[in-house]
């Protein structure tokens, strides 16, 4: 682009520049004598055609205000946590997290349960939901026919939207005696000398936490693996296809392989979302810090012990040790998420990516 | 014309097979939960709907009736302040991407947002609980609109920006050019040119607090009465299905499905109504 064309001697231009919709009163120039002409500086560059005025500065600083305030609030979660679990961290340190005794009344806390009921159920629910979403997106991508890939994209969108506390409804009066009845009966026969299904079925516990995390965080995982999948080009698949290789080998040599990364980024943002999740999980785990070795055996999380006992802490040390639980959950998903995010940068380029379909 | 696999080996032609299927089936069981939770949810809850639950108090413990008018009303107030906090703040940051942030300082943004959105919102919950409701002294409706406002701006700010990029630079070039003040080309061009998009991302942020129970717990902290200032507990709908479904009253838990068919069809509804606007157009970005 060159310089822009001189404004001065075209009538239309002059008009349109003093319109009061393109120039609000406050900023209008005092009424111009005829031959005074409009002063638009003529600059080389398209992209700021006008020197900055104060209303420009200020328009800047007010969007960058709400941009830095993204951060500050960052900033704050960090500073409240560290500030209000000081006491616990002074009096128990690293060793917090290794203790496994949760007793208020004595004063002595360790985490240790927790962080387990956390891991176990997040793998658990990984090893549930992984398989699935990426056959879900795969199958709404690449094999589904056109007709039916909306339906099937908005029944997953659909899934993400139904908030936790229904899933928790559903999984304390649906699912659980669901698993007591059928599923963890016919586990303890088939597998129980793994030592994984042994005891009880409750219903109520590891595993029915572990089904719930999967099915909340199958949309996660499926939208990231079709946004990634889609990003693969046609050419690619185009070119196995021509070398001879059937359809699935087209997926997996052609696409899978391209967008490996992005879906394990997918998988990866899935897990932090299963770690943080609340409610869902405090209604069907069960809530009794233990670590034991069967999946039918009630557990415990970081977020539903935060969730249960906070409002009932008192005194000092237990607000603070669930702080420090609360801080030790937010370092754990701020990794996982920033992890996960470069790995889906690095398919997508970090623009922000448009379906075709 | 000859099958373009027929001189594959079985071996070959099995596994394709078998992959296809298998891929079918995972979409299946995929859709399962969310059929059978969505009808069981309809069923339960439409069996436990009445007039006097939409319009009444919750009855004292033991008491059978009673409703959640309060927590209807609670959460509406509580989707304002958050849509108040939510919104200026997200779409404010989505054109700083958008508009100035082209560069590592909008990338620094952008990944401040991603984390941001990836923070469990327990914890947001007790942030805020830190911040507002101990200076406050009191749990408050206020604090439990700003917990969830937080959790909307990352995703109102990438949308935009998402809706905003898509606006032609030449319509940006052409207000320029025409003199237009650049703080006035974003607000009534560009700005403008995306509204639809950008309500589109809104809505869809809203209906993701709108279910949001964890937050609430320790700020808007739930009522059993009614409450319409911002300095005191409030009810919310989320809340209040949370207490019901693991009360051991079987009369409450029967209210909890009903709460929930109600906060559903909010919640779908608003997710529908956007969709579907989106498909007519009537709310498309410009492309």
């Amino acid at each position: 682009m060159g310089s822009l064309p001189e404004a001065r001697g075209v009538p239309e231009a002059r008009e349109l520049l003093t319109r009061p919709e393109f120039t609000p009163a406050k900023l209008r120039p005092p009424e111009r004598t005829p031959d005074s002409a409009p002063k638009v500086a003529p600059r080389s560059s398209v992209r700021i055609p006008l020197p900055s005025r104060t209303a420009d500065r200020a328009f800047t600083a007010l969007v960058v205000a709400a941009a830095v305030s993204l951060f500050v609030i960052l900033v704050l979660i960090v500073l409240q946590l560290v500030s209000r679990s000081r006491l616990s961290l002074h009096q128990f340190g690293l060793r917090f997290f290794t203790r496994s005794v949760w007793d208020p009344v004595a004063g002595e806390f360790g985490a240790l349960p927790f962080v387990y009921g956390t891991i176990v159920s997040s793998v658990l629910a990984l090893i549930l939901a992984v398989p699935l979403a990426v056959g879900v997106a795969l199958f709404s991508t690449e094999l589904c026919p056109r007709k039916l890939r909306a339906p099937l994209s908005f029944m997953v969108e659909l899934l993400a939207a139904i908030p936790s506390v229904i899933y928790g409804l559903w999984g304390i009066f649906v699912l659980a005696p669901l698993l007591r009845v059928y599923v963890e009966p016919w586990l303890a026969r088939r597998f129980g000398w793994t030592g994984l299904f042994e005891g009880t079925p409750f219903g109520i516990g590891m595993l029915a936490a572990g089904v719930i995390l999967a099915i909340m965080i199958i949309p996660i995982i499926a939208s990231i693996t079709r946004e990634v999948v889609l990003t693969v080009p046609q050419q690619q698949r185009e070119a196995v296809l021509a070398l001879g290789a059937t359809r699935w080998e087209m997926l997996r040599m052609g696409v899978l392989r391209n967008a490996r990364a992005g879906i394990m980024g997918g998988i990866i943002l899935g897990l932090g979302r299963a770690i943080g999740e609340t409610i869902a999980v405090t209604m069907v785990i069960g809530n009794t810090p233990q670590i034991a070795r069967s999946l039918f055996q009630p557990g415990y999380t970081l977020a539903s012990v935060i969730a249960n006992e906070f409002t009932e802490a008192i005194g000092n040390l237990y607000p603070s040790a669930l702080m420090e639980i609360g801080l030790a959950l937010f370092l754990v998903t701020l990794v996982v998420n920033a992890l996960a995010r470069l790995l889906v940068w690095s398919v997508t380029r970090g623009m922000p990516t448009r379906a075709h379909a | 014309m000859r099958s373009p696999s027929s001189h594959l080996s079985f071996a070959r032609r099995f596994t394709n097979a078998a992959a296809m299927s298998v891929m079918f089936v995972m979409a299946l069981l995929v859709i399962a939960p969310l059929v059978a939770i969505l009808t069981y949810l309809v069923y339960r809850g439409i069996g436990s709907l009445s007039w006097s639950f939409l319009t009444h108090l919750p009855a004292p413990p033991g008491e059978p009736g009673g409703g959640m008018a309060n927590a209807i009303v609670g959460s509406g107030i509580i989707l304002l302040i958050a849509s108040l906090v939510g919104i200026p703040m997200g779409i404010g940051s989505g054109i700083f991407l958008a508009e100035y942030g082209r560069n590592r300082y909008g990338n620094l943004i952008r990944f401040t947002a991603d984390v941001l959105n990836g923070v469990p919102s327990i914890v947001i919950g007790m942030t805020v609980y830190g911040l507002v409701v101990i200076t406050q002294r009191h749990f408050s409706s206020l604090a439990g609109g700003i917990a969830l406002g937080i959790m909307m701006i990352p995703t109102v700010t990438r949308s935009t920006e998402e809706m905003l990029l898509m606006v032609p630079q030449s319509i940006r070039e052409a207000a320029w050019g025409l003199g237009v003040p650049r703080w006035r080309t974003t607000i009534s061009v560009v700005l403008r040119s995306a509204t639809s998009g950008i309500i589109t991302g809104i809505m869809l942020a809203f209906a993701r607090v709108a279910g949001e129970t964890a937050p609430l717990m320790f700020t808007a902290f739930g009522n059993s009465y009614w409450s319409f200032r911002v300095n005191q507990a409030m009810a919310a709908l989320p809340l209040q299905i949370f207490y019901y479904a693991t009360s051991p009253s079987d009369d409450w838990r029967r209210q909890a499905w009903a709460g929930a068919l109600v906060l559903i069809v909010l919640i779908v509804g608003t997710v529908a109504v956007v969709r579907i606007a989106a498909r007519r157009g009537t709310l498309r970005g410009v492309a």
